[in-house]
């Protein structure tokens, strides 16, 4: 086993021999079970997604920079605001947390050599790739203009390429499930002797219970999109109103998957979040078990709530008060968390790494987010808010001010373990400010546009609507610029970063304590022993 | 917020800005802590030992969730109550049938009369909207109302409002359904007794002390013709009609046609029968929407719009 | 670590020891199997709220399909449960030609399952029963009796679907026990098969009242 050798001035080097360079070649990546390597195909698969999905962002925002017609007409713009939803929906936040942090994040944590399914695992890669190749095939033959949401009988009518997108996603599906699955198996099985439940950490506790989502939920989604494309290829009538099918049916198999996915989204994040507020408060984590069960309390209560998408879609009174109510309750776990997280800090060591700027830029965010939530839960206040822009902001406010933001959180955070190079700090620091400063423009007016009453999905609107669009376009932009300078700065790090050494953070859980920057291929040195808390700064090194 | 102009709107209101009100506190509370913390207990150079603070409070989180738990309670009785409100139409309600469709919206009133795109009330009088889709799901948004109800084929929706204010509003289709979803917009027109009454009589009448072609040019807006079909050279989602008539049309079977009366009445009446090369088949039939005297005066005025005299 | 009696070759590296692995691997396919069934749960759920909204339709229906061909094929499937268990039996006493032999059985028998499905198909093909849009067949009474067959071949199709890959699965299974990879201290590939292979027919043994024997 390779160590670092600190020199006299403190300077790390890179071990001689680590995973990325343990076997060489195309085809020893293509055929790795390692998951650490699984970890990184994920992650230039998802950045390849996200940009793209970026760029057709881009493209909404330029065409509704003004009113009016200005580069492209309806037709396409149906197209570019369904593939933006369906590839950073699809391609990139579900998989994204699970499929990169827990990849690369989970076996380490838990003081394990690999997940317990490796060849699983690589194939949750391949079908990741089969689904979004479906996915792309249908953007060059006639991208479908459905929304991401695939309602009928529009979908089932309309001649764009629906089956391939949806068989797309339909596989992708099997991808969720498998590394779901994967990870439940892990974490109950393969825990280092002497790890108890209470003293794993809480990235961890939350991977566990976004598997535990992604395993329950996703097989609806399957069976949902199976019967739509039967529906479409065969006509069976059970969701078209011409044939003697419900159209709203569709609308309750749909939502009750996407909604417990967007507490897939949102979990991992919270959990990267615990682990750099501790980290970074140099203390440990307050609340430690309130944090840990109000994850699984979400995952339980967020299956219940799916009908709040539907106030006004003709289901009876009776179900859109229940879900009413429900949606109040899930609502209560997420603030634990931020309660929790805030108290962390106080009488803490706190130091304002990057890493740190995406947690307390999550705590600002996702705040508004979670509480617009509050807003659209209450039946009279949705009723005139649903279909607009507000729903737009909130779902982007906890989308990407959440999940996409404490993604970037942990890929500061965890860059230097998977690559054992430092970024610089100094452009990180100005891309946070961008993507920061840009995300608050583009989302925050839009609040005022829905409550305006501005709809959702229009190529073109009302002059009365036309300042803050513009607003927001320009945002856009700002954000844009935010991530390109993000992708740059780590891309160059890999070959001009400092080498970071084993824990630059100082922080205290397995992966830090124990594992070289770059990790060896199997892991650890023999079976890590147990000594404290993972969020223990105060025991002996 | 848009004007409050139904009699559930102030409520709506009212408990969007309570929401707002206390979600600013709450937010200023915990961002506020977050950055005062920050600052606070910003780590010290040469600091080595951590800090060794409280982990837990069994108080605080039971405050921190009671507390939260009761806010919550009070803002979902309210919205229930206000979509109760909504839900239950008044028995004296005038009902008006409300047909959606790609890409416009026709209200039929209780003595036959018919509009495009235009709901006209009376202010202070309930009003019941019985709708249904004929194609794919729409929905009924007028958010000066706070009003919103998806439009579905094959089935009715219900819903109603009592609008409080006179004045003209928008009203939206906010459940998306295709090309020219965001040109599905219509007007909402608050009248007083009087004014509705003398609107009713008006369209029954209308059309007379006007030329056919005058009568056609108002009707080629009121009817929605003009969300597809411009008249002043520029490409819309059909064929601009501006110099139309009386020229040969290609079709996209390859045939040509001459466009005179019978050629506008049946793209009128029957559209799929001829569709012009380059265009998609996705024109509505306006069978039953239009009386003849509206046919013949639309035909008047592509007439007049130029073209080849026959 | 590397010795061969304390690391056999079927122990992969990753695990510490050959239990950990087979409770592993067990804990993973109830998990897969509990997808499955939110899987073929959604049909389920889509089959009772058409029943209910169209009962007599449905019971009208039903006499379309043979329930003598629908009962024999749920016995053959309960037996190839059997079979399959006494195949995990076999390589558990280290009996691996038996185990072999009642794989052959497995196999056969779903084969049977199959050849019968054929049957029952071709004959609903031939009169027009078919889904959906396709669907020309004039003899039944009731709203939409297009949607009974719809979900009928939706849910027996996807059902048969999965007795093919359980076939495929079972097939591969015994070339690697020829070759002498399963005996009692691992046979773990052949039991989490026979897992998957019991809610195959456990979801059969649901669907055909439901779809034979109604009204």
């Amino acid at each position: 086993m390779n160590s670092t050798v600190a020199a006299k001035n403190g300077d790390y080097t890179i071990p001689k021999l680590h995973y990325i360079n343990a076997a060489k070649g195309l085809k020893s990546w293509l055929t790795t079970v390692d998951h650490k390597r699984i970890a990184i195909l994920y992650l230039i698969s998802v950045t390849i997604a996200f940009f793209l999905g970026g760029i057709f962002a881009l493209l909404i925002r330029l065409e509704l920079f003004k009113p009016g017609e200005q580069f492209y007409g309806p037709d396409l713009y149906n197209q570019f605001f369904t593939l933006h939803g369906a590839i950073m929906i699809f391609l990139f936040i579900i998989p994204s947390a699970p499929a990169v942090f827990g990849n690369f994040v989970l076996p380490l944590q838990i003081g394990a050599i690999d997940v317990a399914f490796p060849k699983l695992n690589l194939a949750s890669w391949y079908l990741y790739v089969i689904g979004a190749s479906f996915a792309v095939y249908s953007m060059l033959t006639s991208a479908i203009d459905t929304g991401w949401t695939f309602y009928t009988p529009y979908s089932t009518s309309t001649s764009t390429a629906v089956i391939s997108m949806t068989f797309g996603v339909f596989i992708l599906g099997f991808s969720s499930i498998f590394t779901g699955m994967n990870f439940i198996v892990t974490v109950h099985r393969l825990r280092a002797p002497g790890l108890t439940w209470f003293k794993l950490p809480l990235m961890t506790w939350a991977l566990y219970a976004t598997a535990i989502i992604q395993v329950l939920a996703t097989p609806v989604l399957a069976i949902t999109l199976l019967l739509l494309i039967l529906e479409k290829a065969f006509g069976i009538g059970i969701f078209d109103p011409a044939m003697g099918g419900d159209p709203v049916l569709f609308q309750h198999f749909f939502w009750f998957y996407s909604h417990p996915a967007v507490y897939i989204m949102i979990l991992p994040g919270m959990g990267v979040i615990s682990d750099l507020i501790a980290c970074f408060s140099r203390r440990n984590i307050f609340g430690y078990k309130f944090i840990a069960f109000s994850s699984l309390a979400i995952a339980f209560l967020g299956f219940l709530v799916w009908g709040h998408h539907m106030y006004t879609s003709g289901q009876s009174e009776l179900s859109s008060v229940i879900f009413s109510f429900l949606t109040f309750m899930v609502a209560i776990p997420s603030a634990i968390k931020v309660f929790n997280w805030t108290t962390t800090m106080y009488k803490g060591s706190i130091s304002l790494e990057t890493p740190m700027l995406y947690a307390m830029a999550f705590i600002f965010l996702f705040a508004i987010g979670g509480l617009t939530g509050i807003t659209l839960g209450a039946l009279s206040v949705d009723i005139h808010l649903h279909d607009t822009y507000y729903v737009v902001a909130h779902f982007h406010y906890v989308m990407i001010g959440g999940a996409v933001i404490a993604f970037l959180g942990g890929i500061h955070f965890w860059w230097p373990k998977m690559f054992g190079r430092m970024y610089n700090n100094f452009w990180s620091v100005v891309a946070f400010v961008f993507v920061f400063v840009g995300f608050n423009l583009t989302f925050m007016t839009q609040f005022f546009l829905g409550s305006k009453g501005m709809p959702r999905r229009y190529h073109d609107y009302l002059p009365e609507f036309a300042q803050l669009n513009g607003f927001s376009s320009v945002g856009a932009l700002i954000q844009g610029i935010g991530y390109t300078i993000i992708l740059i700065n780590m891309i160059v790090s890999l070959k001009r970063g400092k080498p970071a050494g084993p824990n630059p953070w100082g922080a205290r859980t397995l992966e830090w304590e124990h594992t070289t920057s770059p990790p060896d291929e199997h892991n650890f040195d023999g079976v890590p022993a147990i000594t404290h808390d993972p969020y223990d700064f105060r025991a002996p090194k | 917020m848009p004007p409050a102009a139904s009699t559930y709107a102030g409520d709506v209101d009212a408990l969007y800005y309570f929401i707002l009100y206390i979600s600013i506190f709450f937010f200023t509370l915990i961002v506020g802590a977050m950055i005062y913390f920050a600052i606070r207990y910003r780590r010290k150079k040469g600091e080595t030992e951590a800090p060794d603070g409280p982990t837990h409070n069994t108080f605080l989180e039971t405050t921190w969730i009671v507390v939260p738990v009761i806010i919550v309670i009070i803002i979902f009785f309210w919205g229930f109550r206000g979509y109760m409100i909504m839900s239950v139409v008044p028995a004296n309600a005038m009902e008006i049938k409300v047909t959606g469709q790609k890409w416009f919206w026709t209200f039929s009133y209780p003595d036959g009369q018919m509009t495009t795109n235009e709901l006209v009330v009376e202010v202070g009088k309930p009003v019941k909207l019985l709708m249904s889709s004929k194609d794919v799901i729409h929905s009924m948004f007028i958010p000066a109302f706070r009003l919103k109800r998806d439009v579905l084929p094959n089935r009715y929706s219900i819903t109603w409002f009592e609008a409080t204010q006179i004045g003209d509003y928008h009203l939206f289709c906010a459940e998306y359904c295709g090309t020219s979803h965001s040109k599905m917009i219509g007007t909402v027109k608050v009248r007083s007794s009087s004014d509705f009454a003398e609107w009713l009589e008006s369209l029954d009448s209308a059309g007379e002390g006007v030329t056919p072609a005058e009568y056609g040019e108002k009707l080629f807006t009121s009817r929605a013709c003009i969300t597809c079909h411009h008249v002043d050279g520029t490409v819309g989602t059909g064929p601009d009609l501006q110099g139309i008539f009386g020229h040969e049309v290609e079709l996209t079977d390859g045939t040509k046609v001459t466009a005179d009366e019978n050629y506008i009445r049946e793209s009128i009446l029957d559209p799929i029968s001829k569709v012009v090369v380059g265009y998609q088949p996705v024109m509505p039939t306006f069978q039953g929407i239009l009386k003849e005297k509206e046919v013949d005066a639309l035909i008047a005025y592509v007439k007049s719009l130029g073209g080849k005299d026959e | 670590m590397s010795d061969s009696s304390t690391h056999p070759s079927y122990l992969h590296h990753h695990y510490g020891d050959v239990d950990q692995q087979r409770e592993a691997a067990k804990l993973g396919m109830w998990i897969f199997l509990v997808t499955e069934v939110l899987f073929f749960g959604g049909l389920f759920c889509v089959y009772a709220i058409y029943r209910s909204w169209h009962p007599e339709m449905f019971i009208n229906a039903h006499h379309a399909l043979d329930w003598r061909m629908g009962g024999i094929n749920t016995l053959v499937l309960i037996a190839s449960s059997v079979t399959m268990a006494m195949a995990i039996r076999s390589f558990q006493v280290d009996k691996p030609k038996q185990g072999i032999g009642m794989m052959w059985a497995t196999v056969l028998l779903a084969c049977t399952f199959m050849v019968i499905k054929y049957f029952e198909y071709s004959h609903k093909f031939h009169v027009g029963q078919l889904p959906g849009k396709f669907y020309t067949y004039t003899g039944i009474e009731g709203t939409n009796p297009h949607i009974f067959f719809s979900i009928y071949f939706a849910m027996t199709g996807l059902h048969g679907i999965h007795v093919l890959i359980g076939i495929g699965v079972i097939l591969w299974l015994m070339t690697k026990a020829r070759k002498g990879s399963y005996h009692s201290g691992y046979y773990t590939p052949i039991e989490v098969t026979g897992l998957y292979w019991h809610l195959v027919d456990l979801i059969w043994i649901f669907l055909f009242p439901l779809f034979y024997l109604i009204g």
